[in-house]
């Protein structure tokens, strides 16, 4: 009895000295906020590590999180999918730049509709959302699309419930092509939704729209294209229909000014260019212009480098689209000018 | 207890008597102020949790002032917040999951208590009390997969057909049939609490004497008769604060209702339609809220959860005081 107590003893006090040991080997980068850029910052993390023996300390809590950590210091980097407006950056001394984007894309539930078959423009997808457009067989719709069987059933609408990313991207775009929903509802991460249902997560809206007959709703693009859901086309701002694919997503990314707006706050929504897809968006990182702990910034910054140069490649399997070269130039080119450590000097030179 | 044999077997004098005594008293002293601590500790941390939400909630609660209790907007793009639609919904889906799961959870008690042959007392015992072990996301997502689908196909349209004529039930059953709404978030709950209904009203009914009973019995009352004018009378006090607990969990269950009741956040006169509850809406929103004044406005549908859940536990105290009572007269 005695014996096993103190075998057991010992064991404890291994095990404790081994965490100790592994937690003072791996400084670990840390990091929280928005939740739809985590499996691509995961993967990065795996390859990084294997790389560099260095890992990554991710907590996907969403936008809102990310943001409150880093403004509290408790975190080196926060990542939002909505950016903040330059004033804000000032405000709390943080700079923010893009990692990836990724689309959205309206999924419907009709029957007889196959993936792509319906064309919707801004001002009807608006309407729709808005309660104004009620029945698929509506006239705007028949339209859009003359050749199409559409069903004289009730549209339902489904939406997020809870507070996200693609809400905001999704509801900015709405803001831009339809000025009643910019006058009744606006564009946030959450917002007062004039009709529908609410479904938590990706996963919920696929659900719900999976299972509602005349449903619509909207998803992030990946989990649109990996469930094989019912797509819809969209009416581009140069009067194109056009399928939501990584292509149409780059487009649209081209034709932002990036270099001209302050703080990297573009959102790719309603951009121009015959094959841009209009509902876009870039998912961002937050740091702070004089860290605190310069070593770990620096860390922080080798990793995205990294990330930037040779994660391209994981982004697309993951169905992210990376950010163009020139844009990534562009970042590299921030971190130089404004983030230094206690001497003035940039903590990071980019690879770029 | 060892010092104490020992003291009691060998004659041993009046010092040693009177040390052992004092060890003994000093021990228990020990054990009163570890059992104090133990005490004060929850009052301490209930009252830190009050005032954490106190504080928290502050700020919305000075913006708005009372028009937080009745407004029905929530909208964080304006940053105007009012809890009426939460309210509701929180509400309205306790009380139907009641009215679903009293009767039958006690029906179940009594059945058997009373009724069901002893073979099948201990499975159907112990099927029951698995449901309180199933983790409320799993009632959530059959809700949603396996329920939902079911009510819309089902029941919702038959509701509607139902009722599509006759006033106000019409307005009661109307809507298309989402599947999900407040009617389904009524049903899950009504679930998740009946085994919390029944496991406690079969506790006190089995500690009615058997003596009332046989004597009732043997008056030539039948079993209905001994379960009505015996059996529930002599346990209502038990019956009721099942049925309490069971509300109190109701009233603050999170996940399960988050899935299926739809999150929006309106007050609609048909049961079909989406709403939201407090807890749900703090889930939702939470990770994702930025800005002071939003944050804030949830804390204090915390502070709003919090209070409720006290009013409903003070009237249960007060009906409890009133049937004792009644009894005693």
């Amino acid at each position: 009895m005695k014996l096993s107590m103190i075998a057991l003893r010992s064991a404890a006090v291994a095990a404790a000295a081994a965490g100790f040991a592994t937690a003072v080997a791996a400084a670990d980068i840390s990091g929280a906020g928005a939740t739809f850029p985590y499996p691509i910052y995961a993967k990065w993390a795996d390859a990084y590590k294997k790389e560099t023996g260095n890992g990554l300390n991710y907590q996907s809590i969403g936008s809102g999180g990310g943001i409150k950590q880093i403004q509290a210091k408790t975190v080196t980097f926060g990542a939002s999918d909505m950016p903040l407006k330059p004033d804000e950056l000032d405000k709390s001394g943080l700079i923010q730049f893009p990692t990836v984007m990724g689309g959205v894309v309206p999924v419907v539930n009709v029957p007889g509709l196959k993936p792509g078959e319906l064309v919707l423009d801004g001002a009807t997808l608006g309407d729709i959302f808005l309660g104004k457009v009620t029945k698929w067989d509506d006239a705007a719709i028949k339209k859009l699309n003359p050749n199409a069987k559409l069903p004289g059933q009730a549209i339902a609408v489904v939406h997020r419930s809870d507070g996200s990313g693609t809400t905001f991207i999704f509801t900015d775009y709405l803001s831009k092509v339809s000025p009643a929903w910019k006058d009744k509802v606006g564009a946030a991460t959450a917002v007062e939704w004039p009709v529908g249902i609410g479904a938590k997560g990706n996963e919920g809206v696929a659900g719900n729209v999976g299972q509602t007959g005349g449903s619509i709703g909207y998803v992030e693009y990946a989990y649109a294209k990996q469930n094989k859901m019912t797509h819809t086309r969209l009416v581009n701002l140069d009067g194109k229909a056009v399928e939501p694919t990584a292509k149409a997503f780059q487009a649209s990314a081209a034709g932002a000014d990036w270099a001209k707006s302050q703080g990297f706050y573009v959102i790719l929504t309603n951009e121009k260019g015959a094959d841009a897809w209009p509902i876009a968006g870039a998912t961002f990182i937050l740091m702070h212009k004089q860290p605190q702990d310069p070593a770990a910034a620096a860390e922080a910054l080798r990793f995205f480098d990294w990330a930037y140069a040779k994660g391209d490649k994981m982004a697309e399997e993951l169905d992210y689209v990376p950010m163009p070269d020139s844009v990534v130039k562009l970042i590299g080119k921030t971190w130089a000018d404004q983030i230094k450590g206690k001497d003035g000097k940039p903590i990071h030179a980019s690879m770029m | 207890m060892a010092e104490l044999t020992l003291v009691q077997e060998h004659p041993v004098s009046a010092t040693a008597r009177g040390s052992s005594l004092r060890r003994l008293a000093r021990t228990d002293a020990f054990f009163h102020g570890l059992t104090r601590a133990a005490a004060l500790a929850v009052l301490g941390v209930l009252m830190g949790v009050i005032l954490a939400l106190v504080i928290g909630a502050w700020p919305a609660l000075s913006h708005f002032g009372f028009s937080f209790l009745v407004s029905q907007s929530w909208n964080p793009v304006t940053e105007k917040f009012g809890a009426l639609a939460p309210i509701f919904g929180t509400i309205i889906t306790s009380a139907i999951a009641m009215l679903f799961a009293v009767p039958i959870g006690i029906g179940v008690a009594i059945f058997l208590t009373e009724i069901c042959p002893p073979l099948l007392r201990r499975p159907v015992g112990i099927a029951i009390e698995l449901l309180a072990g199933i983790p409320s996301i799993i009632y959530g997502i059959w809700g949603l997969f396996v329920l939902a689908p079911l009510l819309q196909r089902t029941i919702q349209p038959f509701l509607i057909d139902l009722f599509g004529n006759v006033p106000l039930l019409s307005s009661l059953f109307a809507g298309p049939p989402y599947g999900i709404g407040v009617l389904t978030a009524s049903i899950v709950l009504a679930i998740m609490i009946l085994p919390f209904i029944t496991s406690i009203t079969r506790d006190v009914f089995e500690q009615v004497p058997p003596m009332l009973k046989e004597a009732a019995f043997g008056l030539g009352c039948t079993t209905r008769e001994v379960i009505r004018k015996v059996v529930i009378p002599y346990t209502r006090v038990g019956v009721t604060g099942g049925c309490m607990l069971a509300l109190g969990r109701a009233l603050g269950e999170t996940m399960a209702v988050t899935f299926v009741i739809g999150n929006a956040h309106k007050i609609n006169a048909s049961l079909l339609a989406p709403g939201t509850t407090i807890s749900a809406t703090i889930a939702n929103e939470f990770t994702e809220a930025v800005g002071d004044l939003y944050t804030s406005a949830l804390i204090a549908l915390g502070l709003l959860l919090f209070v409720i859940t006290f009013i409903v536990l003070a009237i249960a105290r007060v009906m409890l005081a009133r049937v004792a009572r009644k009894a005693g007269k």
